[in-house]
């Protein structure tokens, strides 16, 4: 039974691809008829699509498990002495395993969203499950003709290549399936989209379903996106924290699109405005998590070589893409212009800071999809190869940013329709005037005061202090606000505290390069480093050096940081850096290994970072106020008209 | 219903960004005519990497052929060409450009991958690079006893291109 695990494992994955490409015809039949005996098949067909690729997921976890070398994804990914936590990892390490883990989160989101609507129209309901079978069964062909997870070696391999070591860390073993959740989540509000379009019904109801689904994707992402970029901080060894790397822009254009689309769903449910754009959004979002899963998977954006290398999975990547973004597009171009919203809003109102909200989040995803795109047409012109930088991205980026900060501190306290500017002015008038005031004296006990610095603080301060004294006033009227309400601001207070340190760390960051033997000091930002001792460490599938390093503060002592450089066995020309970390709150203190000088000194980098930490302090409170949100009643079918 | 093509604004937009992809793969236009190619380089005097107090100006390579690599850490084909220019540097001399970089970032970078540069100026506003027309990292320009810019290269060298083109150019001119 055993042996034959693979082959069980590739079985029902070619029942998957094969149920959900007819499910969805099917059910597109069902609901063009109105015929209710096909469209109530839609749950059990999520439930049969869900086992069988959990089915062949499983397969391939074993398969991890019992090192079975026969395999050739197994053996190129994992090794006997790689640790049980790291082998389960093992599998989405690669790409064959990280897409079965996408169509895995797939085929549970669709599950989810067949059992949790019975409240939903029949005939939208069998669309949005169609829909996402449809997007399953392609991927799921993917998966099956250009790379499959299952395919046996000729000779079956003694021993495997193992797991590469930069991957071989705890953050990463749960960053790809929260990447993933959100990535495959935005497919819920597609699907949404489409049905909603092809049944040409949208309206505050069809909103209101689409945003706890929407924020929850757009919670994974955020959790996703911030674990990569703690992950980058203490293991590359020099304390950067994001990099515009196309990796990561690949992650955070869906993000930026989300961001947008949680807000507009807000407007079209509330008012019912901003229809046909939330449809678009929504496309948008979905199309660039498509971009982003294959982008970062084909290899096409860290090295173009493997595009070539693999002209099929390139090929592939592109007609899908193509026929997914471009068939949704003809189908808002015919079904759109038949969507109207009747609302009016003044030029000063809730909608009409949310539709700033979205322009500027649009042109920032734009200029990120730009500048990640454009070293690939250049290479495609065959200019040659080139790299758009930070500098690149932060001269567009933080322009973009300080408005959108801005309007946050103001809309959600705005009202709906129309609002006067004299009383905005009135209400939050000083609180722009302290926030300035707070943010000139904080980045004044930090370092020396620059603009930029003062501006972003004040910025933050803004947003706190008009969101604090929102909710205390609702709490002096003895109202009781939603839990959608305290999620809002809880979220909005996260974006905050992420500016506060992505602002300080950025400004006032310092680093030292020094050579010590045990014994000798060196001092940073008024802490003082001395390195006790230096010595070999053995791991169980690497080989390292470990320093001791006592760090302290007017004769105080701080902590004793253990950064580490490792060997791993299997890569032995590839040194990894473990950094250590004090991760105090008002800034961290950073300690990593560089090289071996003569026998007992060691090149070592300090790095003194205030508030760095804030960065996923703010990320998690996001997260959480996203989280709050979902759990409002008014989001749960049948509680809201209790009320 | 006033304004119908308005919606089918997006997938117009899309079709042409397809359209662009697909038409974009066949050209092959090899050559960027560079408008610095066989002018004097521009001068300029930039503080090092290793030492912010020493500078570097190209006045300094006066009487040499040398290389001007235009690199950054951030840079994903710099790490690609790292190595061959290492090999190079063995030939001729390479000033390492280290544009709008952070300190940090590139002396820990040089420390993993080597350091074959004769001097790293850091160009930390990316000024020097408007100058020398750089629109992307890297980039490879061979200046001649002169001072003069005889050749620039796009992207990251390859074993190809220093040997058809980079290493006879340098030999001649070295000659």
């Amino acid at each position: 039974m055993m042996a034959m695990l693979p082959e069980l494992g590739l079985f029902s994955l070619i029942a998957a691809v094969v149920l959900s490409l007819l499910s969805g015809a099917l059910l597109f039949t069902g609901a063009a008829l109105n015929d209710s005996r096909l469209m109530a098949a839609a749950r059990p067909l999520a439930f049969a699509l869900s086992t069988l690729v959990l089915l062949s997921f499983a397969c391939l976890t074993a398969l991890f498990l019992l090192n079975d070398f026969s395999v050739g994804y197994v053996a190129q990914h994992s090794s006997t002495l790689l640790p049980t936590v790291y082998r389960v990892a093992a599998v989405w390490g690669g790409h064959e395993g990280s897409l079965l883990l996408w169509l895995l989160l797939l085929c549970l989101w669709t599950l989810a969203v067949a059992l949790s609507s019975r409240a939903l129209d029949p005939a939208l309901l069998a669309r949005v499950i169609a829909v996402m079978s449809w997007i399953a069964g392609s991927f799921g062909l993917f998966l099956l003709l250009t790379s499959s997870p299952f395919t046996r070696l000729d000779i079956p391999a003694l021993e495997g290549r193992e797991l590469n070591p930069m991957l071989q860390d705890p953050g990463l073993v749960i960053h790809p399936p929260l990447l993933y959740m959100g990535y495959v989540g935005f497919s819920v509000a597609f699907a949404m989209a489409i049905g909603g379009l092809m049944s040409g019904r949208i309206d505050a109801a069809w909103a209101r379903w689409s945003r706890p689904w929407t924020t929850f994707a757009w919670v994974n992402l955020t959790l996703g996106i911030a674990i990569g970029s703690l992950w980058a901080y203490y293991e590359l060894g020099w304390g950067g924290w994001w990099f515009w790397d196309p990796v990561e822009n690949a992650s955070f254009m869906p993000w930026l699109a989300g961001s947008a689309l949680m807000h507009s769903l807000a407007a079209t449910d509330k008012r019912g405005v901003f229809k046909s754009w939330t449809v678009l959004l929504a496309i948008l979002t979905f199309s660039l998590s498509l971009l982003g899963t294959f982008l970062v998977r084909s290899g096409v954006l860290s090295s173009v070589h493997a595009f070539a290398s693999d002209p099929s999975r390139g090929l592939f990547i592109l007609v899908l893409t193509a026929l997914v973004v471009g068939a949704s597009l003809l189908l808002f171009a015919l079904k759109a212009p038949a969507l109207q919203s009747h609302a009016r809003f003044e030029p000063l109102s809730r909608e009409s800071l949310l539709l700033a909200n979205n322009v500027l989040l649009c042109v920032a995803t734009g200029s990120v999809l730009l500048g990640t795109l454009y070293p690939l047409m250049v290479d495609a012109l065959d200019l040659g190869k080139l790299s758009v930088g930070p500098p690149y991205f932060n001269a567009v980026f933080v322009p973009l940013m300080l408005p959108l900060l801005f309007v946050l501190g103001v809309g959600p306290v705005t009202r709906w329709k129309a609002h006067a500017l004299a009383e905005i002015t009135r209400r939050l008038g000083w609180v722009l005037l302290v926030s300035l005031l707070l943010a000139v004296l904080w980045v004044w006990g930090v370092g020396n005061v620059s603009a930029l610095a003062v501006i972003g603080v004040a910025l933050a301060l803004w947003i706190t202090l008009s969101a604090l004294l929102d909710l205390a006033s609702r709490l002096r009227k003895g109202q009781r606000p939603a839990l959608a309400v305290w999620g809002m601001h809880l979220a909005h207070i996260g974006v905050a505290i992420a500016v506060i340190g992505i602002t300080l760390t950025s400004g006032y960051e310092s680093e030292r390069d020094v050579a010590l033997a045990p014994g000798e000091h060196a001092t940073l930002a008024g802490y003082r480093f001395t390195l006790l001792s230096a010595g070999p460490l053995e791991g169980p599938n690497y080989l390292g050096e470990q320093a001791s390093i006592t760090v302290s503060r007017n004769g105080k002592a701080v902590a004793t940081l253990k950064p580490e450089k490792r060997v791993y066995l299997s890569m032995p020309g590839m040194p990894m850096t473990e950094a250590a970390i004090h991760d105090g709150l008002l800034a961290h203190v950073y300690v990593a290994l560089a090289d071996k000088i003569g026998d007992t000194a060691w090149g070592i980098r300090l790095y003194h970072k205030p508030f760095v930490g804030w960065i996923w302090y703010g990320g998690l409170l996001m997260a959480l106020g996203g989280l709050i949100a979902v759990a409002d009643r008014r989001y749960r079918p049948g509680k809201r008209k209790a009320q | 219903m006033k304004k119908q093509w308005i919606w089918a604004l997006p997938l117009a937009v899309f079709v042409v960004m397809v359209g662009f992809f697909a038409a974009s793969l066949d050209k092959d236009p090899r050559e960027l005519p560079s408008q610095r190619l066989d002018k004097p380089a521009p001068a300029f005097t930039l503080p090092l990497l290793e030492n912010p107090q020493a500078s570097f100006s190209p006045a300094q390579m006066h009487g040499q052929v040398w290389l001007l690599n235009v690199w950054a850490s951030w840079c994903a084909a710099c790490r690609s060409e790292h190595a061959l220019i290492g090999q190079l540097a063995k030939q001729v001399p390479v000033v390492g450009l280290n544009q709008q970089d952070e300190a940090g970032a590139a002396r820990a970078w040089l420390a993993e991958l080597g350091n074959p540069y004769l001097a790293t100026p850091t160009d930390d506003d990316g000024r020097v690079s408007i100058d020398y027309g750089v629109y992307g990292v890297p980039e490879t320009f061979v200046i001649d006893k002169q001072g003069v810019i005889r050749y620039r290269h796009l992207g990251p060298v390859t074993e190809q291109s220093i040997n058809d083109v980079l290493l006879p150019l340098i030999r001649k001119l070295q000659a």
